[in-house]
């Protein structure tokens, strides 16, 4: 029915909509209550089901954020055992390597010591012969001149001198071979000196190892606590090794892909240039596949030598076994880069082979001179060649840090996603509610002639307080 | 349903490596060798050349003559499958080019020109290289003069070809009239145009780099 039509039904359009008017808001009138549980209801219905919506993506969050940590907790746990483990093992070189040959040493010193006390003893001072004219010569000197004691006092200073010049002599010849005994002293007290220094060096070594272990037992035991302060630090260096390892990784890919340049175009020569898997040159996959292998093997060299633990099982080989596997890879990549470097002199000389055709067929006689320097460029490209193989297998290491801290940088991405979620669903369920409200409101809006008239006549508050309207009906959605 | 999924993920692996066809040219050109365009035939060199530089590994190229009768393999002067390895392919090209070199020395003047008799043969020798691309290249006035006995009335199957007109230069009756010279290529584009190929026609042989 048009509005025409309806605008029709008295001779006055005014007073046909005034009819429709009134009749619409007397329909709505008597439908409010319906109308109005209706509204509600369905709000009410919405707000529900975004809170349980939101309940559960929180629950979700909350189970993810203690697996991350129990990751995270996991990881720092492994880490710090290295840590710890290779601390200890250094202590084990140190004492090995210095304190091996302690009782060898002890016997040094003791002996040497011996020694010392021997010709300490042999240097014991001999205090000189007490002169025994004395006395003599004072009971001469008081006998007189009579008794011509003149001659008998220079006959006593002759033997007195002649005696004091014998003990003069006899002493000095103690003290020559007191101080010769002291001199062959002096390297032993050097090599006591030198050794002590030595063994001082080798426990201040040990000690300080053994407060770095302290340390890292500390930390160790904090993280086996699983204290908040040890998970807030491993989570941010977790970010920090996400983002470094990445760097190197993107560094890594950008070296792969001068190596893919340098043989790709001599692969053609191999497999040929028009021959396609899929929507893919054969030679192209077959470039990138010696990459790879090359890649793979530098994994395999680093878990060899236990740089990196990627894989459980090469770790756990027997040290017989893991060496035969380092000589095997190391011999696979030393082959791999080999080819490369023939590959790279091969890709030369195919570009100056096309070169030279293309200046053929384009007439022009320049561009087939020889640049005299052009083996410089050679030797760069099979240089590149040989050295990528082995540069990429230092990969292992970014790769391994990378696949760790992705674990919990994922996790930290799922739990934010997560939070963002629960946060959107709660707001939706309280804009639900409130859009119910509204829309309440904006049907009453119409109504406000009757609701007046209703309010005059039916004044008594049970009447007017409908549900719609009753304090703390509308609570706010609560997660 | 696992099953089903199992062979479709099979399939796509499958389908994947399934070896694809490459996506190779062939080009036939055909040299107009009469008295009226012998002076001509210097510039299929330039063209030959060009058209190697173009080319890749797999790709097919053949350079005939148009003389009296062109459907015979006696008129193929060079031609060549470019190989797999690069290196042979510029090879084959370098022996290629001093081929056609040579033949541009020792040309001689054709008294007849088939241009039909050696358009079949770039058909038939294109259509077995079986390249995905095929292109018939014609330095030529596009004059047919055939010799008594020789029939060419037929219909030629130009359906995936495209058929490129060189230098076509006017000759001394297109001066009186030039309506010959538009009505002679208009009655070959018609005849190319219902075998079910494409026609051009390129006379600044200067700017040949739409050809390939």
């Amino acid at each position: 029915m048009s509005i025409t039509r309806l605008l029709t039904v008295t001779p006055w359009p005014m007073v046909s909509a005034a009819i429709w008017f009134i009749l619409v808001v007397a329909a709505l009138y008597f439908a409010r209550d319906t109308a109005h549980q209706a509204i509600r209801a369905t709000a009410s219905a919405l707000a529900r089901g975004l809170r349980v919506a939101s309940h559960a993506v929180a629950h979700a969050q909350k189970r993810l954020t203690a697996r991350n940590r129990a990751v995270l907790l996991a990881a720092g746990r492994e880490a710090k055992e290295r840590v710890v483990e290779r601390e200890f093992a250094r202590v084990g070189d140190t004492v090995r390597s210095d304190l091996a040959g302690y009782p060898d040493l002890h016997r040094r010193l003791s002996e040497a010591i011996l020694r010392i006390k021997e010709d300490q003893e042999k240097a014991v001072e001999v205090p000189p012969e007490a002169p025994g004219w004395a006395q003599a010569v004072k009971v001469v000197t008081q006998l007189g001149e009579r008794n011509s004691t003149a001659d008998i006092l220079a006959d006593i200073r002759r033997s007195m001198v002649k005696a004091h010049e014998e003990a003069m002599a006899d002493y000095r010849k103690a003290s020559g071979e007191r101080h010769s005994l002291l001199r062959r002293m002096m390297p032993d007290w050097r090599m006591i000196q030198e050794t002590l220094e030595r063994v001082n060096k080798v426990v201040e070594s040990v000690l300080a190892r053994a407060v770095a272990i302290d340390r890292h037992m500390e930390e160790y035991e904090a993280i086996v606590r699983g204290e908040d302060h040890a998970v807030s630090v491993l989570s941010s260096s977790s970010i920090v090794y996400f983002f470094v390892s990445a760097l190197v990784l993107a560094v890594a890919v950008a070296g792969t892909a001068i190596n893919f340049t340098l043989i790709a175009r001599p692969m053609a020569e191999m497999v040929g240039g028009t021959n396609f898997i899929g929507a893919f040159r054969t030679a192209d996959i077959a470039a990138l596949v010696i990459i790879m292998v090359e890649i793979s093997m530098g994994l395999f060299l680093m878990e060899s030598l236990r740089i990196t633990r990627l894989f459980p099982v090469i770790g756990a080989l027997s040290d017989r076994m893991r060496v035969r596997m380092i000589i095997t890879t190391f011999v696979i990549l030393l082959l791999m880069a080999s080819v490369e470097a023939g590959l790279a002199y091969m890709r030369e000389v195919l570009l100056l082979d096309e070169l030279a055709t293309n200046s053929l067929l384009r007439g022009d006689s320049t561009a087939s001179i020889v640049n005299p320097h052009l083996w410089i460029t050679t030797a760069a490209q099979m240089g590149m060649g040989f050295v990528l193989p082995f540069a990429l297998v230092f990969v292992a290491i970014p790769l391994e840090t990378f696949v760790h801290s992705l674990r919990t940088v994922v996790g930290l991405i799922g739990i934010a996603a997560l939070q963002a979620m629960a946060l959107s669903l709660r707001l939706l369920g309280n804009v639900s509610r409130h859009a119910g409200t509204l829309t309440e409101r904006l049907y009453d809006l119409p109504l406000f002639v009757p609701l007046w008239i209703e309010s005059r006549l039916l004044p008594h508050p049970a009447l007017r307080n409908r549900p719609s309207v009753k304090a703390g009906s509308w609570r706010e959605a609560q997660p | 349903m696992s099953a089903r999924l199992v062979l479709t993920v099979a399939a796509l692996v499958l389908g994947s490596c399934a070896r694809i066809e490459p996506h190779n040219t062939g080009v036939y050109l055909l040299v107009d060798t009469s008295g009226s365009y012998n002076r001509q035939v210097q510039k299929a060199e330039q063209i030959s050349l060009y058209a190697l530089s173009r080319l890749q590994s797999a790709d097919s190229i053949a350079v005939a003559r148009i003389d009296t009768g062109s459907f015979t393999e006696r008129n193929i002067i060079a031609k060549a499958t470019l190989d797999d390895r690069p290196s042979t392919a510029n090879q084959q090209k370098r022996a290629f080019a001093s081929t056609v070199a040579k033949f541009v020395d020792q040309a001689v003047p054709a008294p007849y020109t088939d241009i039909t008799g050696g358009l079949l043969q770039a058909i038939e020798f294109l259509n077995e290289k079986n390249t995905t691309r095929k292109e018939i290249l014609i330095l030529s006035d596009m004059k047919e003069d055939l010799a008594k006995g020789y029939v060419r009335d037929i219909a030629l199957d130009f359906k995936g070809f495209d058929v490129v007109a060189l230098n076509v230069t006017k000759l001394r009756s297109d001066n009186f009239d030039p309506r010959q010279y538009l009505s002679r290529l208009d009655t070959w584009r018609d005849r190319v145009e219902k075998g079910g190929g494409h026609w051009r026609v390129i006379n600044d042989l200067d700017h040949l780099e739409g050809l390939l």
